[in-house]
């Protein structure tokens, strides 16, 4: 098995998910959980080789003309991204085999989630830009689907919209960035642009290219003004809030800043940027989450801060940032995930998520509470728990800042106090003091409820009391995400007596005080206000302009009268194509005309004399059989001039265009002029302008210089490469039998559109 | 209204119409012709018997339904590029088979022929079904 197969068996067992659900029933939880938990030892038995240095690769050919190819690539920070990604997946499907028994779609929700499962981690394998970003819109899709998966509730399918719009207009800013940052490089490929950074930001398109793919990366981690999204998409069942967004998806910007900053980083540009979204996010982030009572919306805004500092750290581009970063990664990946989880198992078993009307739930669920306690130790940065050593790591990363290392320090730590008053708020409030009566009464729910929780926190309690087990998995992302800085290992609970030791107490103190203060101060907090006017606004407003803007121009274009529709494509045709024929300078000065014979001037003659006729005549049959004529006379030119096939198939065309005429003006009411004199004026106008460009086209493509390519081409191949003496019918049926299929599809489709507006009208509708 | 010329007209112009339109189809690759042309000729034939005998004779005529024919048509030009892909080579690249039959002589079967069989059966199709339509109306 090679990496491309790790990632493609994902979505087959995405489909066979609702299979194995019919079987297993109330087991699918545990029976899918299988599958990543498999993928977990795989990757792991990777790990010794990337360790040793080694990148594992697996490449195979696409589309190589557009620069795609399936390849993918192991290295230290996608191994840490890959193990939790389906570390997490494994704990979620076994949870969600519970949290949502009995439901009559919960097939189709394992085929979402494991097919998001694929998804994310085709994104942080994928070593082809190309191929990264097909990843990531597929972890929008499948996160829209995910969202809107209670798609009765019509909140659940506005917020899955939004969550995709978001997310899926980053993802094509990134697109265009990631297209011009491969220009610039010269390489599709990750790795090939590893060399490239200097010609990358010395380009005249350094700017775009950056800014593109910030935007990319910050809608999808939801970084301050793109955030919305992200509170909005807790509409999600809770495992897919732990999973999508909380422990993996919203870590994808995290992840694309820490992959491209060997690239893209190092510049005042990106450093600036990305410190202050960073810095602006994880600060109104955790003010936002304080003054939350909804469970859900509370750990939703604690996320959106986590992904604000970890945009932080990416920014700051030092090995001990990026050290940090890893930490962290892994340390709220776990935390987040069992809060998620636990506050989902809450619900579950009492009926609410408001934090103001639960308490004393650790009598009735012990092992649900432990979790939830163990994690919210974890999230408050508390020794001996993994979130302490990772904020030990993040204020010794904020004091050792390349610029303004004291103010940015200031923000960690403020945020730091409101994230502890969060946890405590998150993981203790429901769980102690007195029990007020919940909607359900509450009870333990089975193992698949409380074991993925315990796990995670766990391992939270587990990484904390023996931090050496991720040294080497750290050490090797940071060479990924910061190669050519100093590494700073060891990890360890404690570092000695030091700034970052004080700072840790004081916000420990700070957060107490924060956490006691709370029922104060959220009563005249600001975040009201800020929830009314912030920039969901925009983007509401945005939504509404989109649709007004769509009505106006339906208004303006689908007239519904045939005559305007013509004048607007023949009118668009003539100004576009005269505005290039005259501005390229295609028109030759001096139109070169051949030896004209007596038949031919004798034939033009007909041609315009049944024009007139056509235009002038007061009869509807007089004009079609005079514009009959017109063709006519037409196929006879094309026969003299050598062109049997043309002529043929015009004949042909006329007389049955003819036929079909008659057949149409068979319905039709007597003829009148209801065209006003000006109307007859404008039309006159645009016939004359399109003659006249046809003239023009066909003069200038006369004074051309007799093209040798293609012509050539198919006169010398037709023979011997299709067998065929008529070039004609060669090329419509083999050299360019794609078009030809083209055509035919649309003639087919054609055909079918008459029968269906005059056969399957509705009953009673007669024109 | 019937006309006694146009239907005596009709049934000896209908029938050499169609054994032309085939004529021109399978020539179409060497000499003037093709399916495109083919299939108009075809439909002008078929279109002069609606005329003169009405379009219920028409129909009877040519026995399966417009609709049929024109996605009969669609699936045999698709089907058309399938052999190419089984060996490896672009979509639609074309394919010979040189037949010697005991009459004929050599006969040059490929899967362009049936590509422009398709092509016919298509522009047949299509027009049969307005032309039907129009005058059903």
């Amino acid at each position: 098995m090679n990496l491309a197969a790790a990632v493609m068996s994902g979505f087959a067992v995405a489909f066979l998910a609702p299979v194995v659900h019919r079987a297993a029933r109330a087991y699918s939880g545990w029976l899918l959980a299988l599958f990543p938990a498999g993928l977990t030892l795989y990757l792991a038995g990777l790990a010794p080789a990337v360790w040793r240095g080694e990148a594992l690769i697996a490449a195979h050919e696409w589309a190589p003309s557009m620069g795609l190819s399936l390849s993918f690539r192991l290295d230290g920070l996608s191994l840490l991204f890959s193990l939790m990604i389906t570390g997490t997946g494994a704990v979620v499907l076994a949870y969600a085999g519970g949290y949502l028994a009995g439901h009559p779609r919960l097939g189709r929700f394992y085929t979402s989630l494991v097919f998001f499962m694929a998804s994310m981690l085709g994104l942080v394998l994928a070593d082809n830009l190309i191929l990264l970003f097909i990843f990531w819109e597929l972890t929008s899709i499948s996160s829209y689907l995910l969202i809107g998966f209670d798609s009765e509730r019509e909140k659940a399918r506005q917020s899955a919209l939004q969550a995709l719009l978001v997310t899926g207009g980053g993802g094509l800013a990134l697109l265009a960035g990631v297209v011009l940052m491969a220009q610039a490089g010269g390489s599709f490929e990750i790795s090939g642009l590893a060399g490239a950074a200097a010609l990358i930001q010395s380009h005249a398109l350094y700017l775009p290219i950056a800014s593109l793919i910030l935007i990319g990366a910050f809608t999808k981690s939801a970084q301050v003004p793109f955030h919305f999204w992200l509170p909005a998409a807790m509409e999600a069942p809770a495992p897919v809030s732990a999973y999508l967004h909380a422990a993996t998806m919203v870590k994808a910007g995290v992840y694309l800043l820490a992959r491209l900053s060997p690239v893209l980083g190092g510049t005042d540009f990106w450093y600036v940027t990305v410190t202050t979204a960073g810095a602006a996010t994880m600060l109104s982030g955790a003010v936002m989450a304080y003054h939350k009572s909804d469970l859900k919306q509370l750990l939703a805004y604690s996320t959106v801060s986590v992904l604000g500092i970890l945009t932080f750290l990416a920014g700051l581009g030092t090995g001990y940032a990026a050290a940090a970063m890893a930490v962290l990664l892994v340390a709220h990946c776990l935390y987040k995930g069992a809060l998620f989880l636990t506050a989902g198992t809450v619900d579950h078993e009492t009926g609410t998520r408001d934090i103001e009307r639960l308490g004393g739930l650790r009598r009735a669920m012990p092992l649900t509470a432990a979790a939830a306690a163990l994690a919210a130790v974890s999230m408050a940065g508390l020794p001996p728990l993994f979130g302490f050593v990772s904020k030990e790591m993040l204020y010794e990363a904020g004091l050792r800042a390349p610029l303004h290392a004291a103010a940015l320090t200031a923000v960690l730590v403020v945020t730091a106090m409101l994230l502890f008053a969060v946890a405590g708020a998150a993981g203790f409030r429901p769980f102690y003091g007195g029990s007020p009566s919940t909607p359900r009464h509450p009870h333990e729910g089975p193992p698949s409820l409380w074991l993925g929780p315990l796990l995670l926190a766990g391992g939270g309690l587990l990484l904390g009391l023996a931090p050496a087990l991720m040294e080497n998995a750290v050490r090797y992302a940071v060479l990924a995400a910061a190669p050519g800085q100093p590494v700073p290992l060891k990890l360890s609970l404690f570092h000695g007596l030091n700034t970052a030791l004080l700072l840790s107490a004081a916000s420990v103190l700070g957060g107490l005080v924060l956490y006691g203060a709370r029922a104060r101060l959220i009563r005249f907090g600001p975040a009201r206000a800020l929830g009314r006017w912030g920039p969901a606004r925009g983007y509401e407003a945005a939504l509404a302009g989109l649709n007004r803007f769509a009505a106006a121009q339906t208004r303006v274009l689908q007239s519904g009268h045939l005559r305007y529709y013509l004048l607007t494509v023949v009118g668009t045709a003539v100004a576009l194509t005269g505005f290039a024929l005259i501005r390229g300078g295609a028109l030759p000065r001096q139109p070169v005309f051949g030896d004209v014979r007596w038949h031919e001037v004798s034939l033009v003659v007909v041609i315009l004399a049944s024009i007139l006729t056509a235009v002038r005549t007061e009869s509807r049959l007089t004009a079609v059989v005079a514009l009959g004529v017109v063709g006519v006379g037409i196929a006879a030119l094309f026969a003299l001039f050598g062109a049997p096939d043309l002529a043929m198939t015009q004949v042909a065309v006329e007389t049955l265009t003819v036929i079909l005429l008659v057949l149409v003006l068979y319905h039709l009411p007597d003829f009148s002029k209801f065209t006003p004199r000006v109307g007859r004026q404008r039309d006159a106008i645009v016939a004359i302008a399109a003659g006249s460009l046809m003239t023009g086209l066909v003069l200038a493509a006369a004074a051309a210089p007799h093209s040798t390519g293609v012509a050539a081409y198919y006169l010398e191949n037709s023979y011997p490469l299709a067998q065929g003496r008529n070039v004609v019918n060669v090329i419509l049926t083999d050299f360019r039998a794609l078009d030809t299929l083209g055509e035919i599809t649309v003639a087919a489709v054609a055909g079918i559109g008459v029968f269906a507006l005059l056969r399957l009208r509705p009953p009673g509708d007669k024109p | 209204m019937r006309s006694i010329i146009l239907s005596t007209t009709a049934k000896l112009l209908g029938p050499l119409l169609l054994a032309c339109s085939v004529l021109v189809l399978l020539r179409g690759h060497d000499a003037p012709g093709g399916g495109f042309v083919g299939g108009l000729l075809a439909a002008a034939g078929l279109t002069l018997r609606a005329i003169s005998e009405g379009v219920p004779a028409a129909r009877r005529a040519v026995r399966i339904e417009p609709h049929l024919l024109l996605g009969a048509g669609l699936a045999a030009a698709l089907s058309s590029g399938l052999p190419a892909l089984f060996a490896g080579q672009p979509f639609l690249t074309g394919r010979w088979l040189r037949v010697t039959a005991p009459l004929a002589g050599e006969i040059k079967l490929s899967t362009v022929l049936l590509f422009d069989v398709g092509v016919y059966m298509v522009v047949l199709g299509t027009v049969l079904l307005m032309v039907f339509t129009f005058s059903e109306e």
